[in-house]
């Protein structure tokens, strides 16, 4: 009884720290994008970047702390601090946690379109950020 | 059988250990939480820097943070809003209880005011007052003393005294 109370802490631990990998956020954000779209068409790199690079209609691209190559270490664009690598080739502490993803995407789509992103805004940046490798 | 009773006996204590550490470790990983979501868009600014009256205000404006969205979810914005109003600044540190810019405190002004350049905020080197870690070297673990000082192009600090 005790033991198996034990095991269900421990598994319970295990949960709430469990890692995820870029291609299950890229699952999760493509069944989001076929809800909330019925001509979803896949993600697109080059759309992505594309959407990683303009402005969406406030002072901020997602290059602005990023910077243009997203491998490369950014920096904030107010208050100069230093931003890790956003791309999972070089820096693979990126897009392998829920809550953390959940957290910046709110955050930065808010800073950068002043609303939230679409699933296939998600996708398409995901995408783009994976494909690049250095 | 008496080994049984041995391994059930380890796993009350265990329980039991585990049932004491939370309050430890509470305020360990409110510390840490503090550390690693105020400081991933700026030094973590120490508490003390402000009363808690000030940071009472700005855990309850995070999703316009100086004009970012710096939100948390609830748990952790209750867990560092504590951490925060428990070792916020009293004393001259606590004088200014509307002021939520650092900048803006008169002790932050004064200390700022001696044989500084007025320009040092806005050059290039160090482009913000936010930017604490531009002068003070050893911001980032929360040392703000003389001796780490020094101005991007000017070298180390000049002492008089």
């Amino acid at each position: 009884m005790k033991t198996s109370r034990i095991l269900l802490v421990l598994a319970l631990v295990a949960a709430t720290s469990a890692q995820a990998a870029p291609a299950d956020f890229l699952k999760e954000f493509e069944t989001q994008a076929r809800a909330e779209s019925a001509a979803f068409k896949g993600f697109s790199a080059e759309r992505g970047s594309q959407f990683y690079r303009a402005k969406h209609g406030a002072e901020w691209s997602c290059s602005s702390c990023h910077t243009d190559n997203p491998a490369a270490p950014g920096k904030h664009a107010k208050t100069d601090k230093e931003i890790k690598p956003m791309a999972p080739a070089v820096n693979p502490e990126r897009f392998n946690d829920a809550a953390k993803v959940e957290k910046w995407f709110k955050r930065n789509c808010g800073d950068v379109l002043n609303r939230a992103c679409t699933a296939q805004e998600k996708g398409d940046f995901l995408t783009y950020v994976l494909s690049v490798r250095k | 059988m008496k080994g049984t009773i041995m391994k059930i006996r380890f796993l009350l204590l265990a329980l039991a250990a585990a049932a004491v550490t939370p309050a430890f470790a509470a305020t360990e990983s409110a510390a840490a939480k503090w550390a690693n979501e105020c400081g991933s868009c700026h030094v973590a600014y120490p508490a003390k820097f402000l009363p808690a009256a000030s940071w009472t205000k700005i855990m309850s404006g995070l999703d316009k943070h100086f004009g970012s969205d710096a939100s948390l979810d609830p748990a952790t914005n209750k867990l560092i809003a504590g951490y925060l109003a428990a070792n916020a600044g009293s004393g001259k540190h606590g004088e200014s209880p509307s002021t939520l810019r650092i900048s803006d405190t008169r002790w932050f002004q004064r200390e700022h005011s001696e044989e500084m350049d007025p320009g040092i905020f806005k050059s290039p080197l160090v482009k913000s007052v936010a930017n604490c870690g531009a002068c003070h070297t050893a911001a980032a673990k929360g040392d703000y003393s003389e001796r780490s000082i020094r101005i991007p192009g000017q070298g180390n600090r000049r002492h008089d005294d």
